[in-house]
């Protein structure tokens, strides 16, 4: 009976696994993060930014050398241990580019996994292009050749939001407060770190952290802020834990300006409706509002007409999706990725939302202009099929180009 | 449900081992043996053993659930614990380069998923039942708060992570490759299932059968029902963190994700997917979990709608699960009467299956009507691309769904009488 | 000061908020004798239909009728499926509920999507009613302590001073007898599955535009409902009152208070290491009460259990 079954999973193993890995023209691109599970708009809105730009800017221009892109989506349910049976199996299907971005976790355990494949089987290497997972370690004691990060890592992030703290003298006293795990904590040094070396007289009344993703009701949190008399917010959370904070601290009648990371679209925006407008701050790359020129207004709308249901709330997979076909129009041959990996060291190119892109060579870290945006109404490109949008408020050009790095890489 | 196990001891019971006995788990090895040349490829690899370490960790849940009657929401724990330890004892190896060949690995996790479990297992099994369950759900919740919390032992959410390949070479073999790994991971399945079926023989083992189906007749004879408890208990805190070191070597990193809730709740939708009631049950629930987890989830995007709904019936139709299903058969094999059954089962069980892919292709016509992209009306299934608005495949799939339905309650007593006939022995016509 | 009275009340909503859950529960308890694991997603249900309800006639129509619906989804579920269940043993019970949380999860996903639902209160409550210094009260919030008052008092008058409370009451304790007396005892049960899940869905309708209205939300907030069940005493409407005021109190308490462990350490005589990265209990040194509130609960639980099976006030073994 054993045998039997045994038998017949090995059997339905096998059609599964290589039916999938027929076609070899197009130019595979993994996407592993979260499809299904409590994570999974921002997985599901990723994956569609990517087939969009994919198509949008190098499968509609002919490809690259002849070749398209093919976006292949695999849900790794936000598990450490599914992602890295995804990779395998993305391995397996010939795949030579790996995206991914949510939970810098799950983003380490990838370069692990990718540094350690790449070491032990050099026949079949594969990049890992990280698009959002902002761990500021990825780019420095944990860097490696093949990882290559195309948001603004959270120091940069904290850097452009202190620099906007530190411009506004009616902010004198700061609560940081945060989810009790590596980035939260990451968030709560930077900001507290350069907030003091920007602004010295910035009273920190309160530092603090929470179980991620287990408060029920964020209303105590609100209570202490408001009665600590801060007059701005800076938080890092995400998801239902960014949402529940906010509401919390609007609704116990804060006043002053909130600083986020990822308080924008998957439904927080509009959420949040006229409650957030002005006070919700987030600070990211690429601007929509108001956009840098025609083109960015023409793909936004062609993605909305596309997508209703979803949002260009990363704009940088544009970026990813067309740096990649450039290095790989450089190196010339899209299976040899470590032409390509050298092809994007240091590559510069122009920002398609603005301004320029740099691949710094020495952490593989991009460097971009970043933006601080705030929640506001009757926006041009609204989100969440909401009244609602985010509006460009100050922008840093290439923020922290000169962020010091501890990188040390081997290069092949 | 347990009537055939019982049986089984009951011949076994002081007798040697037999070529009839041996001769199952001959064969599986020799199968283990094949079958990375049957499938080759790494992810195939990389499934069969995410499967063995599932079986692992599932049959040493059904120490508790299956044979001690222990519903536990907090197992997780202690495979991640045994894994978390596994893995430290990895980066000392590989920082002061100790001569430990890593297949010996799992025995730590082991014996530290044994420590932490007589430590809980020390107040927890003094009750069974809801104050057993509640108590490993507090237990549970807690270790998985501190997992998060105390960043010097469990590294915080990103987990620890090391590199197998500093152990001592075993026959010069460095476990780069997956399909090394595969074979450490099979021997020590093998190893495991072979000592918990062993277990399950034990005077102790057959007394945490006796305690789950009524402790006070146990204590009348003698044994005290919580001494019982906490034996099995603690032996399924050691098979839970060997399964835990193999995760450690196979994946080499572990998170916070290994021991949490969720985890946990798994384990205990595989353990009662495969038959809680029977030694091997387990067995099927991982293999069939691991291959819905990995290929279906591929497939659709609302899998865990299917396998939840699965979880629902099995729980509802079938409450000995999947082993249940097939151990109903024995009888009527036994009888020599096994074929007269394919029949009424074509006629039942296939339109019944249509109807449910019917079901299935609605729900997934629901689903792209209702997220897919503007102007992407294109939508595969079953393996076959067409136009997701137009009315054919509604209709085809709702025939399907109906029909097939319908024909399967139209021979559902066709199949009932002949399931009763093959389960009756033959009369003897009277002389 | 101010920051202790606005906690009372913020503790009392929240409290009152896992009373409306644990009542139903500890009711269905005491009566099948299964914990309801997917009490939670009843909760759930009831957000997200009146939401779907107050897209087209408002909010209040949905107060009224979502927790109709999902009382009578809850009632169904008795019927076919815990009543066919119940036959196989209380473990396979358990473990349907289970399943069926799973499913009402997935099924919310599979309808409504994975986004937060922008689910809101009524414009009428939107207004702050008084502030506390500098921390404002909305109505909405007030409104829902006063229901839940009401609702607590309804159902012990229903339970205590009505002739269809004490059928149940006696049904509870001897189904056999009160069978034989010519009840209707099946009928009984299924009255008070669909009640009980019927409260869990008010307890949704209110929560949710507060709490936020996502998928996730019964995952959230599943399992404390048992914790505080079986630290109130299974079965015992007193006892889920009291044990879910004591928990909302100390769940806010805990959020609210600054206390770090390193005046504790201090206290017992320890030294602060010199280099954090260095020692084994470096994260003890940081670790504030705020981090572990949500875990505390399940502490108290353990405690309980070990201590005092039968909980608070609860008369019999869990």
């Amino acid at each position: 009976m054993l045998k039997m079954t045994r038998l017949g999973v090995a059997a339905a193993l096998a059609l599964s696994v290589s039916a999938t890995a027929v076609f070899a023209e197009n130019i595979k691109i993994a996407f592993i993060d979260p499809l299904s599970g409590p994570f999974a708009t921002t997985g599901t809105n990723g994956l569609a930014e990517y087939q969009f730009a994919a198509d949008y800017f190098v499968n509609q221009k002919g490809g690259v050398g002849g070749r398209n892109f093919e976006i292949v989506g695999f849900d790794n349910k936000m598990d450490g241990k599914e992602s890295l049976i995804n990779l395998q199996v993305a391995i397996d299907q010939g795949v030579h580019y790996v995206v991914q971005g949510n939970s810098s976790g799950i983003a380490h355990a990838i370069t692990d996994a990718v540094n350690k494949h790449n070491k032990r089987n050099p026949d079949s290497r594969v990049l890992f292009l990280n698009y959002s997972a902002v761990d500021p370690a990825l780019t420095n004691e944990a860097c490696n050749f093949w990882h290559f990060r195309f948001d603004a890592n959270a120091d940069i992030k904290m850097d452009a939001l202190t620099d906007v703290i530190a411009a506004n003298a009616d902010i004198k006293k700061v609560y940081v407060i945060g989810q009790d795990y590596s980035f939260g904590k990451a968030v709560a040094d930077a900001a507290v770190k350069m907030l003091g070396e920007k602004r010295s007289d910035v009273e920190i009344v309160g530092n603090e952290l929470h179980p991620i993703g287990k408060v029920k009701d964020f209303t105590p949190y609100a209570r202490k802020i408001v009665a600590s008399g801060a007059d701005a917010v800076i938080t890092g959370n995400w998801g239902s834990d960014m949402v529940g904070l906010g509401k919390a601290i609007i609704e116990a009648g804060f006043t002053g300006p909130i600083y986020t990371y990822y308080a924008a679209s998957n439904g927080i925006t509009g959420t949040f409706g006229e409650a957030g407008v002005g006070k919700i701050n987030l600070v990211s790359e690429g601007s929509l509002n108001p956009s840098a020129n025609a083109d960015v207004d023409a793909y936004v709308d062609a993605f909305e007409a596309k997508f209703p249901d979803h949002d260009i709330a990363q704009p940088r997979i544009a970026n990813v999706v067309r740096m990649l076909a450039m290095a790989i129009e450089k190196a010339g041959d899209a299976d040899d990725v470590v032409a390509v990996a050298k092809a994007l060291e240091g590559m510069e190119a122009d920002n398609f939302w603005g301004g320029k892109l740099m691949m710094r060579p020495q952490d593989h870290q991009i460097i971009q202009d970043v933006y601080v945006m705030q929640q506001a109404a009757g926006v041009k490109h609204k989100l969440d099929n909401s009244d609602y949008g985010l509006e460009t408020a100050v922008k840093v050009e290439n923020a922290s180009a000169d962020i010091a790095t501890t990188c040390q890489m081997e290069r092949p | 449900m347990t009537d055939t196990t019982q049986k089984d001891t009951a011949i076994a019971a002081g007798s040697g081992i037999t070529l009839g006995r041996a001769l199952p788990w001959i064969i599986v090895s020799l199968f283990l043996l094949v079958l990375p040349w049957i499938f080759g490829s790494n992810s195939a690899i990389t499934i069969m053993n995410q499967m063995m370490i599932t079986v692992v960790f599932a049959l040493s849940y059904n120490m508790l659930l299956g044979q001690g009657g222990m519903l536990s929401f907090g197992h997780a724990v202690y495979m991640g614990v045994g894994g978390f330890m596994v893995m430290h004892i990895m980066n000392l190896i590989e920082d002061y380069s100790l001569p430990v060949p890593m297949p010996l690995l799992p025995v730590f996790g082991g014996l530290f998923g044994l420590g932490l479990a007589t430590i809980v297992g020390s107040f927890s099994t003094r009750r069974a039942g809801t104050v057993f369950a509640m108590i490993s759900l507090g237990i549970g919740e807690l270790i998985a708060a501190c997992s998060i919390i105390i960043v010097a032992f469990f590294g915080g959410e990103e987990g620890i992570k090391g590199d197998r390949t500093y152990g001592l070479p075993v026959f010069g073999v460095e476990f780069l490759q997956q399909k090394e790994v595969y074979f450490v991971i099979a021997g020590w399945t093998v190893l495991a299932t072979l000592l918990m079926y062993l277990f399950s023989r034990t005077p102790v083992g057959r007394m945490a059968n006796a305690v789950r189906d009524n402790p006070e007749r146990a204590e009348f004879l003698g044994y005290s029902a919580r001494w019982v408890r906490f034996y099995s208990f603690c032996a399924a805190g050691f098979f839970a963190g060997v399964a835990g070191g193999l995760f450690a070597i196979n994946y080499e990193i572990l998170t916070e994700q290994n021991l949490n809730t969720v985890q946990s709740g798994v384990i205990l939708l595989i353990a009662f997917l495969g038959g809680v009631g029977f030694f091997f049950g387990p067995i099927i629930g991982a293999v069939v979990f691991t291959l819905l987890q990995s290929v279906l989830s591929l497939q659709s995007e609302i899998w865990q709608l299917y396998v939840g709904a699965l979880f629902v019936a099995t729980v509802m139709f079938f409450p000995g699960g999947l082993a249940g299903v097939l151990m109903m058969h024995v009888p009527a094999w036994r009888l020599g009467k096994l074929g007269s059954l394919v029949v009424p089962y074509i006629k039942t069980v296939i339109p019944a299956m249509i109807g449910i892919l019917g079901l299935a292709a609605l729900m997934e016509l629901v689903f792209h009507a209702r997220h897919a992209a503007a102007g992407e009306d294109e939508i595969t299934l079953f393996w076959t691309t067409f136009d997701g608005f137009s009315v054919l495949p509604w209709a085809l799939a709702s025939i399907a769904c109906v029909g097939g339905i319908w024909i399967a309650r139209a021979t559902a007593p066709g199949l009932r009488a002949a399931w009763h006939r093959a389960n009756t022995p033959d009369r003897r016509p009277a002389a | 000061m101010d920051l202790v009275v606005i906690n009372l009340i913020d503790g009392l909503f929240y409290g009152l908020l896992l009373f409306m859950l644990s009542s139903g529960l500890t009711l269905i308890f005491s009566m099948m004798g299964v914990l309801n694991f997917a009490h939670a997603s009843f909760y759930m249900l009831g957000a997200y239909f009146a939401y779907q309800i107050s897209q087209y006639i408002g909010f209040w129509p949905g107060l009224l009728f979502a927790p109709i619906l999902v009382g009578i989804g809850g009632a169904l579920i008795e019927r076919y499926g815990l009543r066919r269940v119940h036959q196989y043993g209380h473990v396979p019970e358990l473990i349907f509920t289970f399943g069926l949380a799973l499913l009402i999860e997935e099924l919310v996903k599979f309808f409504w999507g994975n986004n937060l639902m922008p689910y809101r209160e009524p414009e009428i409550l939107k207004f702050v009613l008084f502030s506390v210094g500098s921390n404002a009260v909305p109505a909405y919030k007030i409104f829902m302590i006063f229901t839940s008052m009401a609702i607590f008092l309804a159902l012990l008058y229903v339970l205590t001073r009505t002739r269809i409370g004490m059928i149940i009451q006696a049904a509870l304790s001897f189904p056999r007898t009160v069978e034989a007396l010519g009840h209707n005892v099946p009928l009984v049960f299924m009255g008070v599955f669909g009640v009980g899940t019927a409260l869990a869905g008010v307890a949704g309708v209110l929560a949710g535009p507060v709490l936020g209205t996502f998928p996730g939300m019964a995952f959230v907030l599943g399992s404390i409902v048992f914790v505080t069940i079986v630290i109130g005493g299974l079965g015992s409407l007193w006892g889920a009152l009291v044990a879910s005021l004591l928990l909302g109190w100390l769940t806010t308490f805990a959020a609210s208070s600054s206390f770090a462990f390193s005046t504790l350490l201090e206290g017992i005589g320890m030294v602060r290491p010199e280099d954090m990265d260095e020692s084994m209990l470096r994260d003890l040194w940081t670790l504030t009460l705020p981090q572990i509130g949500p875990i505390l609960p399940y502490i108290l639980m353990i405690l309980i259990l070990v201590l005092r099976p039968y909980g608070l006030f609860g008369k019999r073994d869990v």
